[in-house]
């Protein structure tokens, strides 16, 4: 995504607009890190669950798009395709993995050990399906254009990812904080009892986030495959780990946070990966998380003892 | 309305009810008073469906709801106003009032958004304030309307006064009143005995799980026993709340 280039400026205008490339650049992908690390944080901050298949999904949501493009489908349809699929594996991890967990009253540890598991499942089967080859997008699936302005370089396909992202994002934080359902989930989160005793299905809860995190998953899954143009059964693995980098920085269970530490990680990312001999990337990262969390030990957004959304039961 | 029968059940192992029989009738304020650890609060959570009984049955009307889940009680028009008041501190007033609208299911709206304003005119003015925020007596008005939103048939409440300054405790079991007066049907369980037998028509008294007085509430109050054992150390322990100490199990 990153790319040395001559617009033919004078020295400092042309530095001047490969900062604001790395920042675009940076922009776009951290937007991807916000997809699924919403989902990540969301069944965390909302469930207490640590969901360590979550990278699984998102590898599940580039293969599912990967097929439905080599059947001969349309992208579109293959994304639409991964939103759902990626939703229903990760209501069905809730099921296999979480539920029986979370009778037992002890779901913090037991989901840790338990999502490994699953994971380890979806990238087996993953593999299998796969022949342990990287596939990649036929040519031409998404067209190659590249807008300038400015100095800038923007493609298409950055411009649909941003898209993309905006859109889930948005729609995301509208039906938590702006619909009656979410408002339920939200009180499941904060007070499961109280929420019952007002007539919420708290199974009915835990299929809306664990439907909502895996969505976010896949269509992530999707983006990154046509980002890369690769897609692997060990894709999500990376994911998983930035996916908690991030939402350290923002703050556990922060929706916000998450957003915001998304979009920082990608900027930090790109910039460094730019300037930088490459090697230092991820020394760089933990380390400015390393101050942050000196500074700030729960994080950007996030608050003493909880996140934004969790109280205590 | 609600009839309950030999209603037994177990809550963290110790037997809390043995046979518990009481009804409360269409329109009707009754009041359920006894000592601490009584079993009164794990009657209702046997009523709303968060304990199961291990015997007998419940019925509102002639339906049995006999460990029927919470959620699906809670929309049947049977609502629970929890110990404790239960809002939830990070969302606002409005939003608390809104999720009370999960109740109602395809029911009707008897208490609309206009008419627990006009209840608790508190509410209406903090609206747009996180319920973390109010003070103890505004989340009790809070939790009361947050019910009322789902249009209850049966109200339970389950000590609405613990924690309140007498000042406060004297609204919401005024405001409780006018609910009755307006057709409300309620079951109320306090600790706070004589003036839960003072607005209340009718009571009963649990000790150990077990309904030990049941009667008009003018009665009880004036019952020698009732005196003895739960009204007549109260105004010396004022402050701590009613909890007399040969009532203790």
């Amino acid at each position: 995504m990153w790319e040395a280039f001559d617009v033919g400026l004078p020295d400092q205008a042309a530095g001047r607009a490969m900062i604001a490339q790395q920042l675009l650049n940076g922009l776009v992908s951290g937007g991807v890190y916000a997809l699924f690390a919403l989902g990540f944080t969301l069944v965390f901050g909302l469930h207490g669950i640590l969901n360590l298949a979550h990278g699984g999904v998102l590898m599940a949501g580039a293969f599912i798009a990967y097929y439905t493009v080599q059947a001969g489908l349309p992208l579109a349809l293959g994304l639409v395709l991964a939103i759902i699929g990626g939703g229903l594996l990760s209501v069905l991890l809730e099921f296999t993995a979480f539920r029986r967990l979370r009778r037992s009253g002890e779901v913090e540890f037991g989901a840790i050990i338990s999502s490994i598991g699953a994971n380890l499942v979806l990238v087996t089967i993953a593999q299998r399906i796969s022949h342990t080859q990287v596939m990649r997008f036929p040519f031409g699936t998404f067209p190659i254009v590249i807008y300038q302005f400015l100095g800038v370089r923007v493609s298409a396909l950055q411009l649909f990812m941003a898209a993309c992202s905006l859109v889930l994002v948005v729609i995301l934080t509208f039906c938590l904080y702006r619909t009656g359902a979410g408002r339920q989930i939200r009180a499941v989160a904060s007070n499961e009892r109280a929420a019952v005793l007002v007539g919420t299905n708290p199974n009915a809860v835990y299929f809306q986030t664990f439907f909502l995190s895996g969505a976010l998953a896949g269509a992530a899954g999707v983006l990154v495959g046509l980002a890369f143009n690769s897609i692997h059964f060990m894709m999500g693995e990376p994911y998983l780990l930035r996916g908690f980098v991030v939402i350290i920085l923002g703050g556990l269970g922060s929706v916000p946070g998450a957003m915001l530490g998304s979009l920082l990680f990608g900027m930090i990312q790109t910039l460094t990966i730019a300037y930088l001999p490459s090697g230092l990337t991820d020394a760089i990262i933990y380390s400015i998380l390393f101050l942050i969390l000196l500074v700030r030990p729960n994080g950007l957004l996030g608050k003493p003892a909880a996140g934004v959304m969790r109280g205590r039961r | 309305m609600l009839t309950i029968s030999n209603l037994s059940a177990s809550y963290s192992g110790i037997q809390a009810l043995r046979g518990v029989s009481l009804d409360v009738a269409q329109g009707e304020m009754v009041a359920l008073i006894g000592p601490n650890g009584a079993g009164k609060s794990t009657l209702l959570n046997c009523v709303s469906g968060i304990v199961a009984p291990k015997a007998g049955s419940i019925r509102l009307e002639s339906r049995d709801i006999t460990g029927q889940k919470p959620w699906l009680v809670s929309r049947s028009g049977l609502l629970q106003v929890p110990e404790g008041r239960q809002v939830l501190p990070e969302m606002t007033v409005l939003e608390n009032l809104r999720l009370g609208l999960t109740a109602l299911g395809t029911r009707p709206a008897t208490y609309p958004l206009a008419r627990v304003h006009e209840l608790f005119p508190v509410l209406a003015a903090r609206s747009a304030q996180l319920a973390g925020s109010l003070s103890g007596g505004e989340q009790q008005m809070l939790a009361i309307g947050r019910a009322l939103m789902g249009a209850p048939r049966l109200l339970l409440l389950d000590e609405p006064s613990l924690g309140l300054a007498p000042v406060l405790v004297q609204q919401v079991f005024a405001a409780l009143q006018r609910l009755n007066r307006d057709g409300m049907t309620i079951l109320l369980v306090e600790q706070n005995a004589r003036q839960a037998l003072e607005v209340t028509s009718r009571a009963y008294v649990l000790e150990q799980g077990q309904v030990m007085f049941g009667g008009r509430s003018a009665d009880l109050a004036q019952d020698p026993n009732v005196i003895a054992l739960y009204l007549g150390q109260e105004q010396k322990r004022e402050t701590f709340g009613a909890k007399p100490v040969n009532g203790e199990p």
